[in-house]
């Protein structure tokens, strides 16, 4: 069995966002980063999948240098080696990175064999494009399931679940298959100390894509204006219980 | 020229109609449920061929989760950029857009270079305006030419929720913990007040990531978006990650020990203090005002 995971280093944007001077992109400097929360668990489900079935499992992912802090962190959790198509910082729209990631999945496999089974995170934390791992799947001719809350392998296809409205929608595709999934998935383990130790000597393939033009080209960031919520101090402690049972029964819900 | 749009049932969809007239008319339209079961690749077949059928400058669909999905996968077989939750857009070749990033945290500004635009457009972003009605596609023909493998991917069996009680999407009253609960045993609390006020449970990231509550209570950019009367938020720092959730809520009391937590910053009302003392004060207040009314 061959497992890949896909990832994306996005900043921890906290309580506030702040753009650098030119406004075309998050300032950073004070900023951690981590993976994007959907593929966090697109890389727990390769490795429950790789220990369950023995294998091979990749990590990828396009950007920075520093995005091989990403892909160190999930090999932690259990991926055996990472892909790392470098950029130089700038950004990269969908249909550029889907392209660049196809080309790379095509190179690994000509040389290892197919993944049976590819994750993505249904849509970035960052730019939210909702498309890379539907562009893949088009661009490999491999069936693509979105969305996906949880999926349980079977002999020769995967049976995946959709949350919706009232309830969740089944699907159940052929070998391999290309799967966008979310947070809630599962929960991903915290690495281990060993883990963590044996990812600094995990393989990482570093390979430099030309980056195309942009056919959504970003211009410039912007922070909406505030939803204008006034905060009225209710008071302190528990002597604000009945100014709080108050404004309870106002809003008609006593 | 002429926009194709892709209609749901619902508001999201009579919003995106605002943005796709801007575009052309007439609007022929392509009804989400004309395929079922809901099976994508099949629906994009039939949205290129209506395209080019009917010459569209530009297709339109709601950015819910199937807008988004149904728009990708006709993006990626007609080979072109796709501009996901928009929230304005301007015709010309580059099209201009104004999108969503960060679950709506964040807008972008952007060119979309394209002959035939593609756009979804953010639920409850843009308001419903009068203009003319959309006209069906009579699509009988092509969708008997459609390649039978297209329904590869469909949905083939409806699994019904396994958790009764208040729903987060659709309650009235959420009563909402973060860290600052401190352990699974501490909602305890919360979930006496929530179940007074025949509230909803929710929760923040940090709470589920640590395990002391399910996926299914998280409200956030990666959890689930809600829009309650009254959101009671416990100890929750007010991350841009869980804001993104509760843009459609109408009140917020943040209840927090930290006077500068981002969420004291964006709440209708406040209280500062333990929330392990003020919860059950609280409740106890609840219940003295009802014995008193009886």
């Amino acid at each position: 069995m061959r497992v890949l995971a896909t990832i994306k280093r996005v900043p921890i944007t906290g309580g506030r966002i702040v753009l650098s001077d030119d406004s075309r992109a998050i300032d950073t400097r004070h900023l951690g980063f981590t993976m994007s929360p959907h593929e966090e668990c697109g890389v727990e489900e390769a490795v429950r999948i790789i220990e369950a079935n023995k294998g091979d499992s990749v990590v990828l992912t396009l950007g920075p240098p520093e995005a091989v802090e990403q892909l160190r962190d999930a090999m932690a959790l259990g991926i055996d080696r990472a892909i790392h198509l470098q950029t130089d910082g700038q950004e990269w729209d969908a249909e550029a990175s889907a392209n660049a990631i196809t080309d790379a999945i095509r190179v690994d496999e000509a040389a290892n064999g197919s993944f049976d089974l590819m994750f993505f995170g249904n849509e970035s934390a960052d730019s939210g494009g909702f498309q890379v791992g539907i562009r893949v799947a088009y661009a490999l001719g491999r069936p693509c399931v979105t969305g996906l809350k949880k999926v349980t392998l079977e002999s020769a296809s995967v049976r995946c679940e959709q949350e919706v409205e009232g309830g969740r929608d089944v699907y159940v595709v052929p070998l391999p298959a290309v799967l966008t999934v979310k947070e809630g998935l599962n929960l991903p383990r915290y690495p281990s100390v060993p883990g963590k130790m044996r990812a600094r000597s995990k393989p990482v393939a570093v390979s430099t894509p030309p980056r195309p033009a942009p056919r959504l080209e970003l211009v410039k960031l912007a922070v909406p204006a505030g939803q204008g919520r006034r905060a009225e101090p209710l008071g302190s402690g528990t002597a604000a219980a009945p100014a709080v049972v108050d404004m309870l029964q106002k809003a008609g819900l006593l | 020229m002429s926009v194709l749009v892709l209609m749901e049932q619902g508001d999201p969809s009579l919003q995106m109609l605002t943005l796709a007239r801007r575009f052309g008319d007439p609007l022929h339209s392509v009804d989400m449920n004309t395929i079922t079961p809901f099976a994508p690749d099949c629906l994009a077949g039939l949205l290129s061929a209506v395209a080019d059928e009917v010459n569209a400058s530009a297709v339109f669909a709601a950015g819910t989760e199937r807008g988004n999905e149904v728009m990708a996968r006709l993006a990626a077989r007609m080979g072109l950029p796709m501009a996901a939750n928009c929230v304005a857009a301007t015709p010309g070749n580059p099209a201009l857009v104004t999108r969503q990033r960060w679950g709506g945290s964040l807008l972008e500004e952007a060119r979309l270079h394209s002959p035939r635009p593609l756009i979804t457009v953010a639920p409850h972003t843009v308001p419903i305006e009068k203009g003319p009605d959309p006209v069906d596609v009579d699509i009988e023909a092509v969708k008997s030419k459609l390649d039978q493998a297209l329904l590869a991917v469909k949905v083939s069996e409806h699994v019904m929720p396994s958790h009764r009680g208040v729903s987060l999407a659709e309650a009235k009253v959420i009563v909402s913990g973060g860290r600052g609960v401190g352990s699974k045993e501490g909602f305890a609390i919360i979930e006496e007040l929530a179940g007074l006020l025949g509230a909803a449970v929710g929760c923040s990231r940090a709470v589920t990531s640590a395990g002391w509550r399910p996926h299914t209570d998280q409200v956030g950019q990666t959890g689930t978006k809600v829009a309650p009367e009254v959101y009671i938020a416990c100890g929750i720092s007010g991350a841009t990650q869980h804001m993104a959730g509760l843009k459609g809520a109408k009140r917020i009391l943040a209840i927090n020990s930290d006077p500068q937590a981002p969420m004291m910053q964006n709440a209708d009302y406040t209280v500062v203090g333990d929330l392990k003392e003020i919860v059950p004060a609280i409740s106890a207040e609840i219940r003295r005002a009802r014995a008193g009314r009886i």
